[in-house]
């Protein structure tokens, strides 16, 4: 594994069992009644966050809080993409601070692979405008494999706004290098026009992929996608992608439903749906922490994952 | 002095330049006086108070005319100044620019163009040929006064709102037909706003896994397609800017082929450079140095843009010469400004992707570099052969040198060039501005 984690793609399918196998030896320490250990002591993580995420930056905080080390939450929030210099001014800023990881949200795509070119510490991609979420995708495929075990051969489908979704993309890239079918569902126009070569394959019918899924994962579908012309109304999209109880019928009955969350209740996945017991949205929360450790202790605890370094 | 030169008469009597090729014949001699070509042939004596410049092995080109170039001032002088533009320019074998029309003020006025132009006249490197904007505040929303900037000391010829696409069809037929009237031409940077919001980068497969919104093909050619049918309809004069897809080429071939007056250009970087470089470069991953408008396109539209260029389709090479400040480009992609350089590389750039692969001689470089953009933007004095009587606008260049790029000895204020430490072939040796030289041994003089 690379000295940064900005997308899934730089993870070998050993570094991505290497992590998921970590979180699974970390998860035992989540369910001690002191849920702490000493390894980054002394280490400082940063979490910068251009762009609003309380779930992912608390996720990030606890996971390296766990770990013991010192969390520095920045919060550069409207400063974003309105003038160029504050990225790089605030990576001079860190790097003076002496920060070991970097943990980076920014509603632009690319601004971790910027940031991993300006600072010597470790760079977390934690979500980059409508490119990569690689922490989502390891903490969604620790959940799969707990559920279901291995991932070799499973049959993913991931349903919603692909164009837009970094999940998605981190789990597309992720759930093939773990050997993985992934499928993606959407109406043409959330799909980028270069899916077909993409390593899965995609359908514009919902009913026709969910008899043959082991896991349905819900994307959230974003307000103003409702007022661009991608889809017509929402009560359409609701009836042709939306995951119901009636659909829900159609899946296999070991399959699981996942959402990243926060769901449009109702919109795309119905609350009966979201709260039954296929659901592993709450557990990927948890999950969430967990996987995050695991990275986190990777990067800066020393130990290789193999590969470069 | 320098290497090449001799006789301390400093130029005043003339140039003999001994023993250039003349557009990659055989070699020869050229005596410049007076501001024009005196004489040619081999074994030409120099009168005694003419300085002699060794150019064996030298390429001589008529001096290379730009149709597209941001000089930047008035308003972003931290970018880039008509003087050190123009510096640039000579240095990369120009004698004659056209600047653009978005600068702070908008290029939109008589007052505006005169001052640019008068600016170029000062500064004296190369000739600078305002472009006058189409529409007030490049607004797209009312005709600037383009008469009385066609009537203006600035004499402009060419007019455009590029960066911004005239989208409004009744605005631009109206164009069209009002510059008939001074035969000028409306240069379209065509982009069609709405099927490119937030866009940047080339719409396709690398944007897909960048997450990176894109600037689909189609975008371009729509308009260049409604353009077309536009010029052909009022009967006036269409010129393409910075052409970048297959798609458009076939667009612009097909109206040749119906005999309609639409001219095209294209720049150096999207004859060399594709999309993938945004995800895959020496410079890493979203590295905004590769961020243009209109962006790089893929290998299949490279290899139709040189073939274009080649065949006659594309008319002329201009740069789109961008300079932007170091803190406008060390940023996130999507906060970064468009745009690189151009005009110190230009022809090493057309020499690699356009003659090294044999799909054009040198002749064809200077119709391409001088003489059709000239054309194009009526200057006269410029983009005219090397002939006995002509005005004495040579490049001299040594298509033999093959040397790292180094940005740091550029002229232009600016340093967002993409092929730093990529290596070139070529040097410009010399420029001579109607006898006058502005560069002399690859220095401005």
């Amino acid at each position: 594994m690379r000295r940064h984690l900005i997308s899934a793609a730089d993870l070998s399918r050993d570094d991505a069992l290497l992590i998921l196998d970590t979180a699974d030896e970390l998860a035992k320490i989540s369910e001690r009644s002191i849920k702490k250990l000493p390894t980054l002591r002394g280490r400082t993580v940063v979490n910068l966050f251009f762009e609003d995420s309380t779930r992912t930056r608390i996720s990030f905080e606890a996971a390296a809080k766990r770990l013991s080390a010192d969390v520095i939450n920045f919060s550069a929030k409207g400063s974003s993409v309105s003038k160029g210099e504050s990225l790089k001014d605030t990576a001079l800023t860190l790097e003076a601070m002496g920060a070991d990881a970097v943990v980076i949200r920014h509603s632009a795509s690319g601004a971790p692979h910027r940031l991993a070119g300006w600072v010597r510490g470790s760079v977390v991609n934690a979500g980059d405008g409508t490119h990569e979420h690689p922490t989502q995708a390891l903490l969604d495929a620790f959940t799969m494999r707990r559920r279901l075990g291995s991932l070799e051969g499973r049959r993913v489908a991931i349903v919603g706004d692909v164009l837009h979704s970094r999940v998605a993309r981190s789990n597309v890239l992720l759930l093939a290098t773990l050997g993985a079918e992934v499928t993606l569902v959407a109406p043409p126009t959330l799909f980028p026009v270069s899916v077909g070569s993409w390593p899965c394959e995609f359908s514009y019918d919902l009913d026709a992929v969910l008899p043959k899924s082991d896991v349905v994962m819900m994307l959230r579908v974003q307000r103003e996608r409702m007022n661009a012309a991608f889809f017509p109304t929402e009560r359409e999209y609701s009836r042709r992608y939306g995951l119901d109880r009636d659909r829900v019928a159609r899946m296999p009955d070991h399959a699981l439903v996942m959402h990243p969350g926060p769901m449009n209740r109702g919109m795309e996945i119905a609350a009966e749906v979201a709260d039954s017991p296929r659901s592993t949205i709450v557990e990927q929360v948890a999950n969430g922490v967990t996987a995050r450790m695991a990275v986190l202790y990777l990067l800066l605890g020393g130990a290789e994952l193999g590969g470069e370094n | 002095m320098n290497d090449r030169t001799q006789n301390s008469a400093g130029g005043r009597g003339g140039f003999l330049i001994r023993g250039a090729r003349l557009l990659g014949g055989e070699a020869t001699d050229i005596l410049v006086r007076d501001g024009v070509v005196a004489a040619i042939g081999r074994g030409l004596q120099a009168p005694g108070d003419a300085e002699v410049v060794e150019a064996a092995g030298l390429v001589a080109l008529p001096g290379l005319v730009d149709l597209h170039t941001h000089l930047r001032e008035p308003g972003r002088e931290d970018a880039e100044t008509v003087a050190t533009g123009t510096r640039a320019a000579a240095l990369g074998g120009y004698t004659a620019v056209h600047a653009m029309a978005n600068t702070e003020p908008v290029a939109d006025t008589a007052g505006v163009v005169e001052q640019v132009w008068r600016l170029g006249q000062e500064a004296g490197h190369c000739d600078v040929q305002p472009v006058g904007a189409v529409t007030v505040g490049l607004a797209g929303e009312s005709l600037a006064e383009l008469g009385a900037m066609a009537d203006s000391a600035a004499r402009v010829r060419v007019f455009s709102d590029d960066g911004k696409c005239v989208s409004d069809a009744v605005l631009m037929r109206r164009a069209l037909e009002y510059v008939k009237a001074f035969d000028g031409v409306i240069a379209q940077h065509a982009q069609e706003p709405r099927l490119t919001v937030g866009a940047q980068m080339n719409e396709g497969a690398v944007s897909g896994r960048l997450g990176l919104t894109g600037w689909p093909a189609v975008a371009e050619e729509a308009v260049i397609a409604r353009d077309c049918l536009l010029a052909a309809h009022v009967g006036s004069r269409l010129h393409v800017c910075h052409v970048s897809t297959a798609g458009s080429v076939e667009i612009i071939r097909w109206a040749k082929s119906k005999g309609w007056d639409v001219t095209a250009e294209v720049t150096p970087h999207h004859l060399l450079l594709t999309d993938d470089l945004v995800e895959d470069s020496p410079v890493g991953s979203y590295n905004p140095i590769y961020k243009v408008n209109p962006p790089l396109r893929t290998h299949a539209d490279v290899q139709a843009l040189r073939e274009a260029l080649a065949d006659g389709t594309i008319d002329c090479v201009a740069t789109d010469h961008a300079p932007h400040p170091v803190e406008d480009k060390e940023t996130e992609w999507a906060a970064a400004a468009m745009g690189m350089i151009g005009l110190e590389t230009a022809l090493p750039v057309v020499q690699e992707a356009m003659v090294d692969t044999g799909l054009l001689d040198w002749a064809g470089v200077a119709e391409r570099m001088s003489y059709a953009p000239a054309r194009i933007g009526r200057l006269t004095g410029h983009g005219r052969p090397i002939e006995v009587g002509e005005p004495a606008n040579i490049t001299l260049y040594d298509p033999a040198v093959r040397a790292a790029v180094d940005p740091a000895g550029y002229a232009s204020k600016s340093r967002n060039t993409p092929y730093e430490g990529r290596t070139l072939p070529g040097r410009v040796v010399a420029t001579f501005l109607r006898g006058r030289p502005t560069v002399l041994d690859g220095k401005l003089a």
